[in-house]
C-alpha cells in the first residue's frame, strides 16, 4: 500500500467540486477567465491513449482540462459564474456534503466571509399566516380597485396631549414647533455603504430610489450605509431621498458636515448604527484590498483595513447617546430632520427602547431592529453562525413594552433582518407590520436582485474578500464592469412595485386600506410556543 | 348585521317610536337584543334633570349592594320609575329580576365642588357599581349621568318592548333625543355591556359594521382614560375616542372625523391645514377604524351627530321635517316615522361627510 499524506489538500476536502467534462468542453477558456478566485485553470493532463487506436510505442497522451486548485488560497466557493460563462454546459460546480473546509478553516485562524447565518435556522414568519380574512362580518377590499394609503412615520411622533394645538374657533392651528415626521413607504433600502459595494452597485440602488420617488410615486428611502456619500449627490435634490447613516467609525462624515452649507435640500434622515443584526457586538470592517483610491477618497482614510470600533467612542449609555449624538445631529440640520437609531436585536432592546420612549427631549425619531437572519459585507464566521437575536419576537416585546405604556408610535418601529428570504418580502413585511413594525428595511434582497449569487447555504459568500464574482461588493474594476447597473436598477424597481402589489393583496382579504400596524389578531400561527410569545391566536 | 337608528324631536317621543323605527328594518337584523339611550328626559323623569339618574338590571342581591354603596358614598335617592313588567312566559327575553332607573342628589360635599369634579364622581361611581356588580355576579350598570336613561336586554326587540311596557301610548319614558339598536354584537359572547349604543360622561354612541383595527384602538386606549375598559363590544372604541377627541383633548367636532378616517396621505399634503392633519394622523394613528362602520352618536350638548366609514361600506341615512328628525340604518324605518317628510331632504352622508343636528333641529354637513 503506498503512503499518503492526509494532511494535503484534496478536492474531495472542499466544500465545492468541479464538474467539469471533457468530452464538451471547447476550451474557450471563458471559465477560467471569469474565475475571480483563480479556483480553475487549464492544465495538461496525461491520458491512456484510447485501445482502438493504432499501437504505437506512445501510451501516454495529453489532454487539456480544466482543473480545480487546492491551494486554500484559490478555493472554490461554488458561485457558479463558470458556469454560467460556458457555452457548452461543460462546467458547474457541486456542493459536496462531504466536505471538510470548516475543519480545514479552524486550522487556520478565525475565518472571516460575508453573507447570512449558515447554518439553517427555523424562521418564526414562516410559521404565521394572515387568518383573519373578511368574510361578511365585513367585505374584503378589492386590491385592484380599492385606493390603499401605504405610508409610514419616520420621526418622532407626538402625544396627542402634548401636540403644539391651538383652538381657533371651529379649527385648529399650530402653534409651536414639533419633531419633524417623514410619511414614507414602509420599505427602506437598508444601509449598505459604498465600499462594503461597488459604486455600481450603490448607484443601482440610488437610481432605483430616485426612479421610485419620481416616476412611481413611491416615497422609499435608501439609507446611505457608513461609508460617505459622493459628492454631487450631498449637493442634489435627489439628497431628500437619502437616509444619511454614522456609524462607530464615522467615515464620510468630514465630507457631509463640510457639505452641509452647500445642500440643496435635507436629507431623509440620519440613522445613527449602534449595531447590525448579522454581527451583533462587532464594528463594520472593510478589507484593504477594498479600500481602493476612490473609497480612500470618499472616506478620508488611507488604505489599510477599516475597522470600525464596537461601539461610539464617547457613548457608554443610552442617556449620553441622546444627549451627544441625537440632539447634535439634529440641531446639524435645524431639527428639521428625523434621526434615528438602529440596534442590533438583543434580549435588551427592549429596555433600549423603554429609555428611548421615556427621553425627556423626545427626539429619537426612529428604532430600527435588526434580526439574526441579517447579511453583512464582512464578518467573523463565527459570529454571523452563532450570534444575534431573532427580529420577531424582539419587535413583538418591543411593540408590548411601549403598549403597556400607551407609548406605541411615538418611536416608531422599523425592523430588518432576513426579510425577504424566501422572495416574500411582503409577506414578512405585512407579518410584521401586524406585530407592531411601522416599516421594514432590506437589504440583502437588493443584492440578489442586482445579480448577487450568494446563498445561506455556503455558496460564495465571498462579499469580504474583494473578489465579488457579480462585481456587487468588490473594487476591483474588472469586476465591477460584469454589473449592468441599469438592468440591476430596473430589478429593483420592479421588486418594489411587485411588493406594493403584494402587500396590497394581503390588505385586501382582511379589509385595511392602510397599514395595519399592531393588528395582531389579523395573524394565526400552527406553533403553540409561537402563539404564546407573541400573543397570537394558534390555529390547526 | 345590526340596525341603529335616532330620533331627535322638539316633543318628547316614547320608546314606542323607536321600535316603530327599528322594526321594518327587522330583515337586517336577527331580533337577539334591544338597546337605547334616552336623554333630554321628560314623563317620569320631567323633574330633577339635573340630578344624575342611574340604570341598570340586576338581582335582588345586587340591588341591596348598591344601595349599600349608594347610601355609604352619601348618594341621596330621589325619584324613580318601575317598570310595570308583563311577566308573560311566551315573551323571548333575558330578564333580569331587577330594573333600576332612579335619580339621586349628590352626596352634600359636592353640591360646592366643580362640574367637572362632579362628572368624575359620577363615571367613578358607575364604575365602582359595575366592579362590585361584577364582582358578585349580581348585575350591569349602563349609564349613571344626569337626564340621561338606558335600557337594554338581550331577546326579541318587540318582546322585549312589550315586557317593559315601552310600547303603552301611557308609557311615562319620553324624551326629546333617543338612540337606539337591535341585535347584539355576534362577534363577541352576548353579554349586555356589549349592546350599544355605549354611554361614558354624557357621550351616547352605537355603531353598524365591525371594527377591524379593534385590537390597536383597544390597546391604545386601555391607557389612555381610566374609563376606557370593559371592550366588550369592538364598536366601544369609537365612543372612547369620541370621548377623548371631544372631551380630554377639547378639539372641536369635525377633528372627530379626521381621527378614525384620516384623509389619505397624499390628499392630506395638498390641504391648506396639512400641518394640523398630519399632526393628528401621526399621534392617533392607533384611533383609526379603517372598517365597514356607520355610527351616530349624542353629545353631552344634545347635538346628535352620524358618520361613516371611509369607504363607505355601512349604510345610514338621515330623514327629517320641522319637528323631528331621524337617523337611521334602512330608509323603511324612516318611512314609518316620517311618512309625509320630503325625501329629496334626505341625506346619505358620504364616506367624507360628518353629519351633526343640533338641539334646534339644524342640520350642519361637513366634508373633510
Amino acid at each position: 500500500m503506498d503512503t499518503v499524506n492526509v494532511q494535503d489538500l484534496a478536492v474531495n476536502d472542499l466544500a465545492w467540486m468541479i464538474d467539469y467534462s471533457y468530452d464538451l468542453c471547447v476550451h474557450c477558456g471563458a471559465c477560467v477567465a471569469s474565475c475571480s478566485f483563480n479556483a480553475i485553470s487549464f492544465v495538461a493532463q496525461h491520458t491512456l491513449l484510447p485501445p482502438e487506436l493504432p499501437k504505437s510505442s506512445k501510451k501516454l497522451a495529453q489532454k487539456i482540462i480544466v482543473k480545480q486548485s487546492t491551494d486554500p488560497t484559490k478555493i472554490c466557493c461554488g458561485c457558479g459564474i463558470c458556469a454560467k460563462v460556458c457555452p457548452c454546459g461543460a462546467i458547474t460546480p457541486i456542493h459536496n456534503p462531504h466536505n471538510r473546509e470548516p475543519f480545514l478553516n479552524q486550522a487556520q485562524g478565525p475565518r472571516r466571509r460575508g453573507g447570512r447565518g449558515n447554518l439553517s435556522k427555523k424562521r418564526t414568519l414562516d410559521a404565521l399566516f394572515v387568518g383573519r380574512i373578511s368574510q361578511m362580518t365585513d367585505p374584503p377590499l378589492d386590491a385592484e380597485r380599492h385606493t390603499f394609503d401605504l405610508r409610514a412615520p419616520f420621526g418622532r411622533v407626538l402625544a396627542a396631549k402634548d401636540l403644539p394645538l391651538e383652538v381657533h374657533g371651529n379649527s385648529l392651528r399650530v402653534c409651536a414647533s414639533h419633531p419633524p415626521v417623514a410619511w414614507i413607504y414602509p420599505l427602506i433600502f437598508s444601509d449598505m455603504s459604498i465600499g462594503a459595494l461597488s459604486t455600481r452597485a450603490w448607484e443601482a440602488i440610488a437610481l432605483a430610489t430616485g426612479y421610485l420617488n419620481e416616476e412611481c410615486g413611491l416615497p422609499v428611502r435608501m439609507c446611505s450605509g457608513e461609508g460617505g456619500v459622493p459628492q454631487n449627490l450631498l449637493t442634489s435634490d435627489k439628497l431628500a431621498y437619502t437616509i444619511l447613516q454614522i456609524a462607530s467609525g464615522h467615515f464620510g462624515w468630514n465630507r457631509i458636515v463640510r457639505a452641509i452649507p452647500q445642500m440643496r435640500t435635507d436629507p431623509a434622515g440620519v440613522l445613527i448604527k449602534i449595531g447590525q443584526g448579522a454581527k451583533p457586538g462587532d464594528g463594520g470592517w472593510l478589507s484593504a484590498n477594498k479600500v481602493s483610491p476612490h473609497i480612500q477618497a470618499i472616506r478620508g482614510v488611507p488604505q489599510t483595513t477599516l475597522h470600525s470600533p464596537p461601539n461610539h467612542q464617547g457613548l457608554y449609555s443610552i442617556e449620553e447617546s441622546v444627549q451627544k449624538m441625537h440632539l447634535s445631529l439634529n440641531q446639524a440640520f435645524g431639527f428639521r430632520v428625523p434621526v434615528a437609531i438602529k440596534c442590533a436585536a438583543s434580549s435588551t432592546s427592549v429596555a433600549v427602547y423603554n429609555n428611548l420612549l421615556r427621553d425627556p427631549y423626545r427626539i429619537c425619531g426612529g428604532f430600527f431592529l435588526d434580526g439574526l437572519d441579517g447579511g453583512t459585507g464582512a464578518a467573523n464566521t463565527v459570529a454571523l453562525n452563532h450570534t444575534g437575536h431573532p427580529i420577531t419576537s424582539k419587535l413583538r416585546d418591543c411593540y408590548r413594552a411601549a403598549t403597556t405604556q400607551g407609548l406605541q408610535g411615538q418611536i416608531p418601529l422599523w425592523v430588518g433582518g432576513g426579510l425577504g428570504m424566501h422572495a416574500d418580502a411582503a409577506a414578512d413585511a405585512f407579518k410584521l407590520i401586524c406585530l407592531g413594525a411601522n416599516g421594514v428595511f432590506v437589504g440583502r434582497v437588493l443584492l440578489q436582485l442586482l445579480g448577487c449569487v450568494g446563498n445561506e447555504h455556503g455558496r460564495c459568500n465571498q462579499c469580504h474578500s474583494g473578489k465579488c464574482p457579480t462585481g456587487i461588493c468588490t473594487q476591483d474594476i474588472r469586476l465591477v464592469q460584469r454589473l449592468d447597473v441599469d438592468r440591476g436598477a430596473e430589478n429593483i424597481v420592479n421588486f418594489v412595485l411587485n411588493f406594493d402589489r403584494e402587500l396590497k393583496k394581503l390588505l385586501a382579504p382582511v379589509g385595511n386600506s392602510s397599514l395595519p400596524v399592531g393588528r395582531s389578531d389579523a395573524l394565526i400561527t400552527n406553533d403553540w410556543a409561537i402563539a404564546q410569545s407573541l400573543g397570537i391566536a394558534f390555529a390547526c | 348585521m345590526c340596525r341603529i337608528g335616532a330620533i331627535k324631536s322638539r316633543s318628547p317621543q316614547s320608546p314606542k317610536a323607536a321600535l316603530q323605527l327599528m322594526l321594518p328594518q327587522q330583515e337586517g337584523h336577527d331580533s337577539s337584543g334591544f338597546a337605547m339611550v334616552m336623554q333630554d328626559l321628560y314623563g317620569a323623569f320631567a323633574h330633577d334633570k339635573e340630578k344624575p339618574l342611574l340604570s341598570m338590571a340586576c338581582t335582588v342581591r345586587g340591588l341591596a349592594l348598591v344601595n349599600e354603596y349608594m347610601d355609604h358614598h352619601g348618594f341621596a335617592q330621589l325619584g324613580q320609575w318601575v317598570p310595570d313588567v308583563c311577566k308573560d312566559k311566551s315573551l323571548n327575553i333575558h330578564a333580569m329580576p331587577r330594573y333600576v332607573f332612579r335619580n339621586y342628589d349628590y352626596p352634600e360635599i359636592f353640591h360646592y365642588r366643580s362640574q367637572a369634579e362632579r362628572e368624575d364622581l359620577l363615571m367613578d361611581t358607575r364604575l365602582a357599581l359595575r366592579e362590585l356588580l361584577h364582582k358578585e355576579k349580581a348585575g350591569f350598570v349602563y349609564s349613571f349621568w344626569p337626564d340621561v336613561l338606558t335600557l337594554k336586554e338581550i331577546g326579541d326587540p318587540a318582546d322585549i318592548a312589550t315586557y317593559f311596557g315601552l310600547w303603552q301610548d301611557n308609557c311615562r319614558l319620553s324624551a326629546k333625543n333617543i338612540v337606539v339598536q337591535c341585535r347584539q354584537n355576534t362577534n363577541y359572547d352576548i353579554v349586555r355591556y356589549a349592546a350599544h349604543p355605549f354611554f361614558l360622561q354624557g357621550f351616547t354612541l352605537c355603531v353598524n359594521g365591525e371594527n377591524t383595527f379593534f385590537t390597536r384602538n383597544r390597546e391604545y386606549q386601555k391607557s389612555l382614560y381610566r374609563g376606557y375598559l370593559g371592550f366588550e363590544s369592538d364598536s366601544q372604541t369609537l365612543l372612547y375616542t369620541l370621548h377623548y377627541v371631544l372631551r380630554e383633548l377639547k378639539w372641536p367636532l369635525p377633528y372627530f372625523k379626521h381621527v378614525i378616517t384620516p384623509l389619505p396621505y397624499d390628499e392630506q399634503k395638498k390641504r391648506h391645514d396639512a400641518d394640523v392633519l398630519l399632526l393628528i394622523r401621526e399621534s392617533l394613528a392607533n384611533l383609526e377604524i379603517n372598517g365597514p362602520n356607520a355610527l351616530i352618536a349624542l353629545l353631552p350638548d344634545k347635538t346628535m351627530i352620524s358618520c361613516c366609514d371611509a369607504k363607505k361600506l355601512r349604510p345610514c341615512v338621515i330623514g327629517h321635517d320641522d319637528d323631528m328628525a331621524v337617523i337611521s340604518s334602512e330608509v323603511s324605518g324612516l318611512n314609518v316615522l316620517l311618512p309625509n317628510r320630503d325625501i329629496s331632504c334626505d341625506i346619505y352622508p358620504t364616506e367624507r361627510e360628518l353629519v351633526a343636528i343640533d338641539d334646534n333641529l339644524e342640520i350642519t354637513r361637513w366634508i373633510q
